[in-house]
């Protein structure tokens, strides 16, 4: 979109991360590429397998190796490349100039230590702040996610909370030391709708007010459609399409993201008399890459699309796509 | 849609209450109760699906299972197909397990990883037919080919199956004995977005081709709007509103129904923009220890003194429609 105009925070090329198994290797994310914008958010979206988590983990080194393995990529973040960083380097940005909050804030969490000492442990570790201050600061940070009578609260342990303030305690935690980058893994899919649209409503107020670059990860379309300033949309591990929010909802050109945008039910509007469905099943990701991994569930598979594997094309101001297939012209594209 | 005049009640519920008793101290002794379904009353009828909406601890589960008798009911008459269920003496309870049956949220969960696919289907066949092995077996293929598995697989274990599959198999368990009426129990909450649209395609499907009748419950309100053509939200153990799919979605009576529908997010950025969103506060209370008056009272933007006071009465406001909140009292009094 803004390709040049801004330097990016976050600069991810060909990522290639492979999970040794017993049965063979599995290729989880191939060639990821993505950037990321100060300030701007960027929502991926994926079925379970699509290895939207795992891209995630690599690029900060979260990964259990073996059995997975970073095979190929860059990762650049504030000058250096995540990648080859030693694991002294990646624990000083881990937690501190990279947030993260995970999916279920019940597991996540440490059960046999209370809330103020796991929002503390980031101020005192990386910011070296003092006991007293650290206890300021986490009283702050609690009140800044919404969490009433903080002080009081500090002493609590996590079981004392219910899931939606529990999530807004790792959201606490995960902004602890200001950092530059937020990744979400799946924020409010283990939480109620009434639960999720506090949180989303939380989530605005705090890039108004800090104005953090932020990865958000989820399968939920409605989620994305809300928040995103940009979409990744990746598939059988890899990125099948890009592009900013109003575009990609609007005109998209993967047959897969305009089938996953049709199967979806509505709760406003007209109501489908019948679901449309992929058929089929996810690939398995077993062995390199070497055709399409939406063929099989394709409606407008080509021969060429299981001999060869597409890659991006620009189709748009900062709108990629990853098809043989030009869904504007009906017709093969040619690339 | 679905024309409810010319139908016969298949399901009838009248006051089911479902107490799980709290036992403390010493002695053990019953200091409380957990009400998780307090004074639920609905009917469904012959070939219909009747949604169960809201969201997790509301006791919508509870409900369908106790409809069932798979729990003992605390209190309440359930009526299916004529017979009397909730004080049945087991050996009449048996005799009706063929006409109602369970699909189960986890299809991992619900089948046994020991027994094969063949193993899994026949064993209702076994406990309540005499068929011959014969006869069993080609009722297992008929099934399989019902629910869109390949017969090939009848001697394969459930692991080798992926999610979609395994509800599959657990759809075609309910099926085997034709029974009348099936309790879904979440059946797609455990599934992708791309794999949840086969299973309720092809749940649309085997009701038409066998006149089933269904309580469909979720939490996804988008799906629901789907696939029911009567709708009961539910909250903290009681139903709040019971009406026809469409008036319910496009004008929401209770506060608590608003609320529910706003939260969820729609697959469009244009809509998130204009969207005026009711946010709840706070979290649901504890269906141990209820507030007095209304349960929806902690949480109500409309909540009235009365709210406070009195537990409003679950009425037909207009024919067909059902609502238990004093704003519609109110209006039934002044005009």
């Amino acid at each position: 979109m803004l390709d040049g105009a801004k330097p990016s925070v976050l600069d991810v090329k060909d990522l290639k991360t492979v999970f040794k198994t017993r049965r063979g290797e599995v290729h989880a994310v191939n060639n990821v590429s993505f950037h990321l914008e100060p300030g701007e958010l960027l929502g991926v979206v994926g079925e379970s397998g699509s290895g939207k988590s795992v891209t995630m983990m690599s690029l900060i080194g979260l990964l259990p190796m073996p059995p997975a393995e970073v095979r190929n990529g860059h990762v650049m973040f504030g000058g250096k490349d995540l990648l080859r960083a030693t694991d002294e380097e990646l624990r000083a940005i881990r937690g501190a100039r990279i947030g993260f909050i995970f999916q279920d804030p019940m597991t996540s969490l440490n059960p046999v230590f209370n809330v103020g000492f796991q929002v503390m442990e980031p101020l005192r570790k990386h910011m070296g702040l003092t006991k007293s201050q650290a206890r300021k600061r986490a009283v702050d940070l609690l009140e800044l996610v919404g969490i009433p009578d903080a002080a009081r609260r500090l002493k609590d342990f996590p079981h004392q909370f219910s899931g939606g303030m529990r999530q807004r305690v790792m959201i606490a935690i995960a902004l602890a030391c200001d950092p530059e980058v937020l990744i979400a893994d799946e924020p409010t899919t283990a939480l109620d709708v009434t639960i999720q649209a506090q949180i989303l409503e939380l989530v605005h107020d705090l890039r108004r007010k800090l104005g953090m670059a932020i990865v958000w990860i989820t399968h939920d379309l409605g989620v994305i459609a809300g928040i995103a300033d940009r979409v990744l949309v990746m598939y059988g591990g890899q990125v099948v399409e890009q592009g900013p929010v109003r575009e990609l909802f609007a005109n998209p050109k993967h047959p897969y993201t305009r089938a996953l945008l049709e199967t979806v039910p509505h709760v406003r509007g007209a109501r489908a008399e019948r679901l449309e469905v992929i058929q089929g099943q996810p690939p398995m990701l077993s062995g390199q890459p070497t055709a399409c991994p939406f063929r099989d569930r394709c409606a407008e598979a080509l021969p060429r699309c299981s001999q060869e594997n597409p890659w991006r094309v620009s189709i748009g101001a900062g709108h990629d796509v990853a098809c043989f297939w030009d869904a504007d012209t009906g017709r093969p594209r040619d690339v | 849609m679905f024309d409810m005049s010319k139908q016969k009640k298949l399901v009838s519920v009248v006051g089911l209450k479902m107490y799980f008793p709290i036992y403390s101290g010493v002695l053990r002794r019953h200091t409380g109760d957990v009400k998780a379904v307090d004074d639920v009353s609905f009917e469904i009828y012959e070939g219909e699906t009747l949604g169960l909406v809201g969201e997790s601890g509301c006791g919508k589960s509870t409900c369908g299972r106790a409809v069932l008798r798979l729990y003992e009911p605390t209190a309440g008459t359930i009526e299916i197909d004529g017979r009397e269920i909730a004080k049945a003496d087991q050996t009449a309870l048996r005799k009706m397990r063929p006409i109602m049956q369970m699909v189960f949220q986890d299809p991992q969960a619900s089948l046994n990883p020991r027994m094969t696919v063949a193993d899994i289907i026949a064993e209702p066949l076994s406990e309540h037919t005499r068929k011959t092995g014969k006869e069993r077996l080609d009722r297992i293929y008929e099934l399989m080919d019902a629910v869109g598995l390949n017969r090939d697989f009848a001697n394969r274990y459930p692991h080798e199956f992926s999610g979609g599959q395994r509800q599959r198999i657990g759809i075609a368990r309910a099926l085997a004995l034709n029974p009348k009426f099936i309790v879904c129990d979440e059946p797609i909450a455990a599934l992708d977005v791309s794999i949840q649209a086969q299973v309720v395609n092809l749940l649309e499907d085997l009701q038409k081709d066998f006149g089933l009748t269904y309580l469909f419950i979720s939490h996804d309100l988008s799906m629901v709007r789907h696939i029911a053509d009567r709708v009961a939200v539910m909250y903290l153990g009681k139903i709040v509103e019971l009406a026809p799919r469409d008036g319910l979605y496009e004008d929401p009576h209770h506060p608590y129904t608003k609320a529910l529908l706003s939260a969820v997010p729609e697959p469009d950025p244009v809509a998130h923009d204009e969207a005026n969103r009711v946010i709840l506060q706070g979290d649901v209370p504890s269906p141990s220890n209820p507030p007095q008056g209304c349960n929806f009272c902690t949480r109500c933007p409309s909540v009235m003194d009365i709210c406070k006071r009195d537990d409003p009465e679950f009425r037909e406001i207009t024919p067909g429609r059902f609502v238990a909140c004093h704003l519609f009292n109110e209006t039934q009094t002044a005009g």
